[in-house]
This record gives structure tokens, sequence and C-alpha cells, in this order.
């Protein structure tokens, strides 16, 4: 009810992390997790393998609960979160989808239309016009009567993104999407990306390890090895940090952006 | 003699039309429709790679069918009590990741048929009731059995079609499905239950020990040569009804087992797509070269 506030807890905060811990097998995964994430922002997440970028995400989706502390999606637990409407997810694809699987590119990113129990959903066909389009914003159209599995992992992996846009997200969570996708395809998916953010005010959360493009297009990266290494605007990350983060110099991706940056 | 006699003593008066039998009329309504509910419920079983919970129900159905013969209570109904419990405490072990999927089904497959095992030798060994069970018998194939069979089959094509969207996603990606927000845990519960259903019900006319057969053969048949998921469960349901009624029928003039001729037979129907696809593919090959002279 009131307007714009500065205080930690805005209803604003798309997403969040609490002193959020996790733990797999006994191995800490996630330590002490704060995070917020604003509406209308473009956050990219970096850290290297194995630095739980991935499990943050599950955490973030309820697909994974935290042992201490708490996150929170719109306001609610992620697992008892029930308006999924509002949350597009592309997961990694690295291996592919599952062999045999009998759908065609265009059924899978119809999936993306599910809006809860329709008892009478296998007979309907609407909704087309909003796939193809989705399917044409990633460059997919002409595949969409091909099989899912004769498609190669960069082919999926956009079939993967135009599933998650077709749900017109207001939170849009990414987990490396440009795996198998060359280099120009990775361009205009950046692209997409930064349109979809500044046009239509869509929340991205994007894991990467494209340090160079996050630091062109996203508004605030956050760098995790289990713990928050640094969080803030992107210009204001510095190599330093990098290099702390990964354990060793990074600069030559970085260099260029640092310096066309904004 | 063999192991076969509950059926073989009126199956000797071969070559007598199949329809004048009461019992085959019987046998070939049922065999049809389990034909086209095993297929159904076994497609969503194979894509989430848990094709093998049919095996492990089918033995725990056994168990049950030994209890109720001891015990004298209806053994197709301690059979459905059994299996069920069995199905949703697989499923609740994989859910909560207690255990992976298949040591749990390894773990129920064993301990059911040890328990098997040990109730027929306190009750004195096999006896015909038993045997019918596990390897079919279309001659105690009543009408109650049909009706019970027709039933269950409203009930899984009613299920499958109103949640169509759900069972396809949780089997394309059960984490993607949660996030979309499909009940991905009930889905999966209702679809363990009705199998053990579908196994109990199914078990008097192919056997528990084929009964798993006719749920995967089809489905893997029909998965070669679908482009969508609609046109495969419907191919599969095609070839389960297409594998009982002619195995029924190879069983009455050969004089052998049901059960294992309409299960032969969907292996022959399986064997005979992969070898049409083969060739199909070798086919389009050829024509690939022979239209492109650079090759």
């Amino acid at each position: 009810m009131s307007n714009e506030t500065t205080q930690v807890k805005t209803p604003n905060s798309v997403l969040e992390f609490n002193h959020a811990w996790f733990a797999y097998n006994g191995e800490p995964v996630i330590e002490d997790l704060t995070f917020a994430l604003e509406k209308g922002q473009f956050a990219a997440i970096l850290g290297p393998n194995g630095g739980g970028k991935t499990t943050m995400l599950r955490l973030a989706l309820g697909l994974a609960k935290p042992s201490r502390g708490s996150v929170t999606l719109f306001g609610e637990p992620p697992v008892k979160f029930r308006s999924w409407g509002r949350v597009g997810y592309v997961p990694q694809a690295t291996e592919g989808v599952q062999t045999r699987f009998p759908a065609t590119a265009e059924e899978v990113v119809a999936q993306g239309l599910y809006r809860g129990f329709d008892p009478i959903a296998v007979w309907r066909s609407n909704g087309r016009d909003a796939v193809i389009q989705a399917m044409e914003t990633v460059d997919i159209a002409d595949m969409r009567g091909r099989r899912i599995t004769s498609l190669s992992v960069g082919q999926q992996q956009r079939v993967l993104i135009a599933r998650a846009l077709v749900r017109e997200p207001e939170l849009l969570m990414l987990d490396e999407p440009l795996a198998g996708i060359d280099a120009s395809g990775q361009e205009q998916f950046h692209t997409l990306l930064r349109r979809l953010n500044s046009a239509m005010g869509m929340t991205i959360l994007l894991v990467s390890h494209d340090i160079g493009a996050v630091m062109r297009e996203a508004t605030s990266v956050a760098c995790i090895n289990r713990s928050l290494v640094f969080h803030g605007p992107t210009h204001t990350l510095t190599q330093r940090e990098l290099a702390e983060l990964y354990g060793f110099p990074v600069d030559v991706l970085v260099h260029d952006a640092l310096h066309e940056h904004r | 003699m063999s192991l076969y006699t509950t059926h073989s003593t009126s199956t000797v008066k071969a070559m007598t039309s199949i329809f004048e039998y009461e019992f085959m009329v019987r046998a070939l309504i049922g065999g049809a429709m389990v034909g086209a509910l095993a297929p159904v419920l076994g497609m969503f079983l194979v894509l989430r790679r848990f094709a093998l919970i049919a095996d492990t129900l089918s033995h725990v159905a056994f168990m049950g069918v030994a209890i109720g013969l001891i015990t004298k209570i209806s053994p197709p109904l301690v059979a459905l009590g059994t299996t069920s419990i069995a199905a949703i405490a697989i499923d609740q072990l994989r859910a909560r990741r207690m255990m992976p999927g298949d040591a749990a089904l390894a773990v129920f497959l064993y301990a059911a048929l040890a328990i098997a095992v040990v109730v027929i030798s306190l009750a004195g060994g096999f006896n015909v009731d038993l045997f019918s069970y596990l390897f079919g018998s279309v001659l105690t194939i009543n009408t109650t059995d049909l009706w019970l069979v027709a039933g269950l089959m409203v009930v899984v094509i009613g299920f499958v079609g109103m949640f169509f969207s759900e069972l396809a996603q949780s089997s394309f990606d059960g984490d993607l499905a949660r996030t979309s927000g499909v009940p991905v845990g009930l889905v999966n519960l209702i679809l363990a239950v009705l199998t053990g259903a579908t196994i109990t019900l199914s078990m008097r006319i192919v056997g528990v020990l084929l009964i798993g057969a006719l749920i995967v053969i089809p489905v893997i048949a029909s998965l070669r040569l679908a482009t969508g998921l609609r046109t495969a469960v419907i191919l599969a349901m095609a070839f389960g009804v297409f594998s009982s009624l002619i195995g029924l029928t190879i069983a009455y003039y050969a004089n052998v087992a049901p059960g294992g001729a309409v299960v032969l037979t969907a292996v022959g129907l399986l064997v005979t797509v992969e070898v049409g696809v083969a060739l199909r593919e070798r086919l389009q090959h050829d024509k690939w070269r022979a239209t492109d002279p650079s090759r």
C-alpha cells in the first residue's frame, strides 16, 4: 500500500534468499546465502562449476528445500507457490532430452501453455499462434513438426527457451541456456533477453559462464561460490572479485566489457 | 503332465470354430480389453524409465494371490490390496528420495516373491489354482472378471484422457513439469496404483508372469513408429489388442499356453516393426544416395 520504499523487504522483491543453507549428501552446496531479485531486474549469476548456481535455481523453484534459512518466490515459499504461470524456467539441456520421447518441437513448446488441470485439454488446439510466435522468436519455427529427439542439443535448447517464453512469465529463470548454441545464436539470444527485460519489463535471472556477455547485458550480477562473493550493479564488479570467485585471474573477456560498459 | 492342464482338456477339440465355446468368447473379449488397457499405462511408465514397476507389481500380485488362497479370502481382492499398498510405497520411497527407484523395485520384487514362496510352502505346495494365476487360464474367466476389467478400462482411459497433458509433461521432464504447476506427485501416485489394479485384473487372462510384457512390448513397438504422443498411445493400444486376439487364437488352435502365445505374438510384432523401420531407413538412404550424384 505504501509507495516506493527502499527497505530490504519491498513488495517488489520477486525472489529472496534469506540466510539460506543447503547441503547435498552432507556436503554444503549453499552457505548462508542472502540475495534479492527486484522486479524488472536483469540479474546474472556467475560462479565456478559446483559453486551452487544450479542449486540456487532449484531452491528458487521449490525443487529443493533449504536446510536452514528461507527462500521466497513472489513472497511465498516456493514449495507452497501455486502461481506457476508467473514463472518461466529453462533448465540446462547439456545432455539433450531423453531418447524416444514422441513429441514434436511444437508440442514441447505448447507444454508451456499449461495453466492447471483441464480435463479436455487433450482435444484442444488453441494457443497455436502463441506457440508459433514463441518459436519464431528463437528462430526455430521451421522445425515445429520435427521430433524433439531428432534435434541437436542447441536446437533442443531453443525449444526449451520457446517453451518458457510462451508462458509470458513475469520472471524468467535460465540455467546456462547457451550450451550448444553457436556464437551468432548467442548474440541474438542476448539481444532477445535485453529486449524482454527493457521492453516487456520481464525480470530475468540468468545463470551463465559467459562473463563478457553478462558484463554487457545484465544490469546486476551475483557471484556465487557456495556463498555470495559479490552482488551489485554490473559495472561495479571488478577483476579482483572475479579472480576471487574463480580462484585465478580473469581478464581477457572482461577487459573490453568493463571499458565499453554504458 | 504339463503346466497347462487347466485349459488343455478343452482345447483338444481343436479345429472347431473358436466362437463355439463360450469360454473362448469371454477370453477374447477379456484379452482385447487387457490388450488395450495395459499399454496405455505402459506408455507413461516406459517414457519415465519406470517400466519395470510392472514386473515388481506382478510379483506382489502373485504374493497376494498366494495369501488369498491360503486364507480363503478372494485372491484377486487380496492381490488388489497388496499391489495398491506396494505401488504407493514404491512411489513414496522414490518421491522422497529415500531409495533410488530401481532399488525400491528390486527390494519389493524379491520380498514379495520370498513371501509368496514361504506362504505356498506353508500351504503344502503349488496347486492348480495358483498355476492359473501364474500363467493365465482362459477357462476360468467369468462374466464378473470381464465387468471388472471393463470398469477398470473406463477408469484408466478416463484418467489418461483427462490428465493427458499432466502425464505427458511429467514423463517428459518431472522438474520442468513441477515448475509449470503440474501436480507430478499425484499423477505418479495414481499411475502406480492403476498399474497395480491393471496387473491384478489382467492376471487371470495373461498370467502374473507375463502381464508385464503386455504393458511394455506394444509400447516399445509403437514408439518406433509414432511421432506424437497421442498417436503413440493409440498405436500401442492397437498393438496390444492385436497381440491378445491373435495370441489367443493361436493358443486355441495350437493348444498352447494362451499367456505365452499372446506375449510371443507381441514380440513377433515388435520384431516385424523393428525390421520394417530398419528396411525403410535403408531404402531412404539408398534413395538419397541415388539422387545425389556426388556420393
